[in-house]
């Protein structure tokens, strides 16, 4: 497994001539393998969006590095290295570029001039990718937050990235939306092993990654497998983040009486010990 | 709400004229706003009126959609005849009716200059109901190209155009929001006199404007991140061709204008 994304002792300040000034991101290390899917959770103003712009080349840290595919991030990289991120951001309106689907999906490309013939196949790939390739000409304005949503997906993997970045993707959609787009993301990892990086305060999406990076205060409060983040349990109550619904059930349960046999993250996992808890008895 | 407005309204099609080149079509609008000039006499108004009929028939549009574009210069059509028919002396005089006569030669011009308002009208109308807002956007920036020379910024000048073309339903929807979540706030914008009116409106306008930067600063970030960088070097996903269609139209055009000049006296 290779590096692609990571953090070396990153630290921004909004207002660095200030002495002693807030930090949105302290001190922060961590390391984004090939194919994994990282999460980045914590509540508003833990530095998650401050991330997401040091990351995309929108702001530089004033102490540590950035390395993305092992470079360095630095203004003389900056273009190339946004060629291989693909972004999706919060507002699904506010990043559709294009008068139509396709023509949003081909931004990107347009603007690493990309040859016409070539652009044509892309763009027809990555929207049958996201399954949205019968609406080519369709205006945004006709279309559902999540299709929008995968829209942006779609303009993302036209470069080809080596990472998609989710920046709250999935906020501001409605359940089915937000599921239409994370079905999307996890079939894309099925089919291409691609390297996810979602930023998110949706405990359930957060469930779906590999390892969690729990943020707090612009400090790296935890890092793990969503297991070993959600087993802190009260701690992450007190910094303003929800277990998830399984999780709270069983811990319900138990103080009722129920016997169940360890913590449960999903809903399935819950069940399946619940109709056995007499057996095991 | 969005249904409702007839700005450059696109209707899809397959015809000819739908086929034509979004250049040679600007070109042809163009070059035939100048031609409608030419004409001064009966033959040849006769001749642009038949012209512009044909037209239509080529572009398939029902009528119902350009007599709708004539609605907001139809007072201005009249007004423009009346005028002709009442200050205008040559001629025999047809009617009279105490100190108020009308002659001849009034009757003739202002059916002329009305022939020509609703040629006009009827061509440019055509343009924008054939013609996608994207495709005119792109025409305009291929044909202002030379004008780069000039360090005119052409290719911002034609993104500026489609995004604000892109927004506009986008804004609609929140103007839309915006005067339902007012008007759940007991803020009444339909009565009263004008004045109370103007005055509702600002409730309505600030809000729009703080949400329209917004949403620019959102626009700049994400078309930032996707590699935007200026016109330099970059490619283009939609190819505009010119085929037999483009040189046919405009070769007609050129055969009407000198027919035109030969019949006109």
């Amino acid at each position: 497994m290779s590096e692609i994304l990571s953090f070396n002792n990153v630290s921004f300040s909004y207002t660095p001539e200030v002495e002693d000034a807030r930090k949105a991101v302290q001190n922060v290390s961590f390391t984004v393998n090939e194919g994994e899917w990282i999460s980045i959770v914590g509540h508003n103003g833990s530095g998650k969006s401050t991330m997401v712009k040091i990351i995309s080349g929108l702001l530089f840290p004033q102490e540590g590095e950035v390395r993305v595919m092992k470079n360095v991030l630095s203004e003389e990289n900056l273009w190339e290295t946004r060629t291989q991120i693909g972004m999706v951001f919060q507002n699904p309106d506010n990043q559709f570029v294009g008068a139509t689907v396709q023509d949003d999906v081909a931004f990107a490309l347009e603007n690493n001039g990309i040859p016409h013939e070539e652009m044509v196949k892309r763009v027809h790939k990555s929207l049958k990718q996201v399954k949205m390739d019968t609406f080519l000409n369709h205006e945004p304005h006709h279309l559902s937050g999540g299709q929008k949503q995968r829209v942006a997906i779609a303009g993302a993997l036209a470069m080809r990235p080596k990472i998609l970045i989710l920046d709250e993707a999935t906020a501001m959609l409605d359940p089915q939306g937000r599921a239409e787009v994370l079905n999307t993301v996890q079939e894309l990892r099925k089919e291409t092993g691609l390297t996810v990086l979602s930023i998110t305060h949706d405990v359930e999406e957060a469930l779906l990654a590999d390892r969690i990076l729990f943020m707090n205060d612009g400090k790296k409060y935890a890092e793990g497998s969503p297991l070993e983040v959600f087993s802190l349990g009260d701690k992450l109550v007190e910094f303003g983040l929800e277990l998830p619904f399984a999780m709270r059930m069983t811990n319900l349960l138990k103080a009722n009486g129920v016997q169940l046999v360890g913590e449960h993250m999903t809903e399935e996992e819950l069940v399946n010990d619940l109709w056995t808890s007499n057996f095991n008895k | 709400m969005m249904e409702k407005m007839i700005f450059g309204r696109y209707i899809p099609g397959d015809s000819f004229v739908h086929r034509l080149d979004p250049r040679s079509k600007l070109i042809f609008v163009f070059a035939f706003i100048i031609v409608v000039f030419i004409a001064n006499n009966t033959i040849t108004y006769g001749l642009l009126l038949a012209f512009t009929l044909f037209i239509i028939l080529m572009s398939r549009i029902r009528l119902y959609f350009l007599i709708n574009g004539l609605k907001p210069v139809l007072i201005l059509l009249v007004f423009t005849f009346l005028i002709h028919i009442i200050f205008n002396r040559e001629g025999n005089i047809v009617f009279e009716w105490g100190f108020f006569k009308v002659y001849e030669q009034g009757i003739r011009q202002g059916i002329y200059i009305s022939i020509r308002f609703v040629v006009l009208v009827f061509v440019t109308s055509i343009l924008t109901l054939t013609t996608s807002p994207i495709s005119i956007t792109d025409g305009i920036e291929v044909l202002l190209n030379p004008l780069k020379k000039i360090k005119l910024p052409v290719h911002e000048l034609a993104l500026m155009m489609s995004i604000a073309l892109r927004f506009i339903p986008t804004l609609m929807d929140e103007t839309d929001k915006i005067m339902k979540a007012q008007m759940a706030r007991g803020s009444d914008l339909s009565a009263g006199p004008l004045k109370d009116r103007i005055k509702a409106v600002v409730p309505l306008l600030v809000p729009l404007f703080v949400s329209a930067f917004k949403r620019a600063e959102d626009l700049a970030t994400a078309m930032e991140v996707r590699g935007y960088r200026g016109g330099e070097g970059r490619t283009r996903y939609r190819k505009l061709k010119w085929d037999w269609r483009d040189s046919t139209s405009l070769v007609v055009l050129v055969a009407l204008s000198a027919l035109l000049i030969y019949l006109r006296t």
